[in-house]
């Protein structure tokens, strides 16, 4: 199989660093072979950029798409709407020879020709794919008994047909690689609901968008976990800014730690907190990583 | 007048041709029960799926951009319509027409001018180096040249025409 660079995209490195660094930390340590992937720009992503212009859209991934293709590598992203994106565009460049040629003829501008020869992977189905929850654990050095309520967001799974990952009421391959951590992943009413950012909603009508996130976490609250995982920086910043807008706007507290899977994994792999971007100095936060610790010493 | 006459008819037949799956709806509302967005919005995904292609007013219409892709809609409809992808060409439409939302058009110039929806800033720069990343990451950020051929594929598909041309006569 061939090897895989990693598509950062543009929240991870731009507002989340501790998701890259946990992921880069996390890939090293179980010496999968990912190497970075200079000069790739945001995805585009889909709420805006899909809905304004599609060849644009298509243009731009394919430009990222190629990048990777130079170096014979399949793409890792760690963001479920650059997933949606890349894995979306270069599916289409596969299968439509029409849109194909006039993507290239944009791209030959800049001297670059798509071929259509690699695969985009999303880590979460890689990890469940490639490895599977047992391996997974045979890697755990620290196992995290702890409560979590794992989001999955819409478009790792959605559309099915084009994901391929099986339904979408009722997953359970993400739930199987946060329990080969040592952790329990609790089950709560209207799990697979929305973050409430996608869609160009979070960035035109905020408070709207914070509704959906309201929801979601007081059905998290209720149900009572330790943390939330999730798979994408973006319904990460939702449910966690959100947080803090919410009781700005609302006045309602939820005081829920909100984790990337990388994170997770990453303290399980036992790297510190604060090298993954888990701030401590946040109370929930450091709550967190105490029950953690008290476990450790136990 | 004839200008503005033929640019409608042309955005009704744009509206027609990308609606055309949506004739095969059957208004049994579950799209909108299962709708996140219509429970805390006035998006009511069902109505804007029986508009569809009929009636350019739809291009006004603020619950366009109510919709946050979740698919949810669009995998239970028991007719099989595409429910996202009619939704997303609308938008189209509404976009070329100049239909653009501020927020949007702002975070487009984002990617005119670097490449990124979501640039880096200074905080950041700062927590990369803290936790031993590189102040600037392996993307168009750090690499100009790289940035110049995003802005010029750009170019070559019109999006900044797109986004400057019609600003200010703004009418979403
Ligand atoms: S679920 Fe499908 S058939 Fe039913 S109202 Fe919605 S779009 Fe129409
Ligand atoms: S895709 Fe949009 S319209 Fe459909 S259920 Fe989700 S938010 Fe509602």
């Amino acid at each position: 199989m061939k090897g895989l660079s990693l598509f950062l995209g543009c929240l991870v490195p731009n507002r989340y660093p501790g998701i890259e660094m946990a992921t880069k930390l996390c890939l090293a340590k179980m010496d999968i072979d990912c190497v970075d992937l200079p000069g790739a720009s945001c995805c585009p992503a889909p709420g805006v950029f899909r809905s304004f212009d599609r060849t644009t859209w298509l243009t731009l991934a394919s430009r990222n798409i190629v990048l990777s293709e130079q170096m014979d590598r399949n793409m890792l992203t760690i963001c479920n709407g650059c997933f949606s994106t890349l894995e979306d565009a270069n599916r289409t460049i596969k299968e439509d020879d029409i849109v194909k040629e006039d993507i290239n003829e944009h791209l030959a501008k800049v001297g670059k020709e798509i071929k259509g020869d690699i695969d985009v992977r999303h880590i979460i189905e890689y990890f469940y794919q490639e490895y599977g929850p047992e391996k997974i654990s045979s890697y755990v050095e620290r196992q995290l008994d702890i409560r979590v309520a794992v989001h999955y967001g819409c478009h790792l799974i959605k559309p099915t047909k084009d994901r391929g990952l099986g339904g979408f009421e009722r997953p359970t391959f993400f739930d199987e690689l946060v329990t080969a951590l040592g952790a329990t992943s609790v089950e709560y009413p209207d799990k697979v609901a929305c973050c409430g950012a996608g869609g160009g909603v979070r960035s035109a009508m905020k408070e709207r968008s914070l509704k959906m996130t309201e929801a979601k976490l007081a059905k998290i609250k209720e149900t009572g976990v330790d943390c939330i995982v999730n798979s994408c920086p973006f319904c990460h910043m939702q449910l966690d800014s959100g947080q803090d807008e919410i009781k700005e706007l609302a006045g309602t507290e939820f005081e829920i730690p909100v984790l990337h899977y990388t994170q997770l994994l990453g303290l399980a792999l036992g790297f510190p907190a604060e090298m993954i971007g888990i701030d401590t100095g946040i109370e929930k936060n450091r709550k967190l990583m105490d029950l953690l610790d008290s476990q450790m010493d136990s | 007048m004839e200008d503005e006459e033929a640019m409608e008819a042309e955005i009704s037949g744009k509206l027609n041709s990308v609606s055309v799956g949506a004739l095969r709806c059957m208004q049994c509302g579950i799209c909108s029960s299962s709708c996140p967005s219509g429970r805390h919005t006035s998006l009511n995904i069902r109505k804007i799926v029986k508009i569809a292609g009929k009636n350019s007013d739809i291009l006004d219409n603020e619950e366009l951009w109510m919709c946050t892709t979740c698919y949810n809609c669009h995998e239970r409809c028991p007719r099989g319509i595409d429910i996202v992808d009619i939704l997303l060409k609308i938008r189209a439409v509404a976009a070329q027409s100049g239909r653009i939302l501020p927020e949007h058009r702002q975070v487009c110039k984002m990617l005119l001018e670097c490449g990124h929806a979501v640039p880096i800033n200074d905080t950041n720069k700062t927590k990369r180096t803290e936790i031993g990343l590189e102040e600037m990451p392996e993307t168009v950020h750090k690499y100009k040249d790289g940035l110049e051929e995003v802005k010029k594929l750009m170019t070559s598909c019109g999006f900044d025409e797109l986004i400057m041309q019609n600003e200010g006569e703004n009418r979403a």
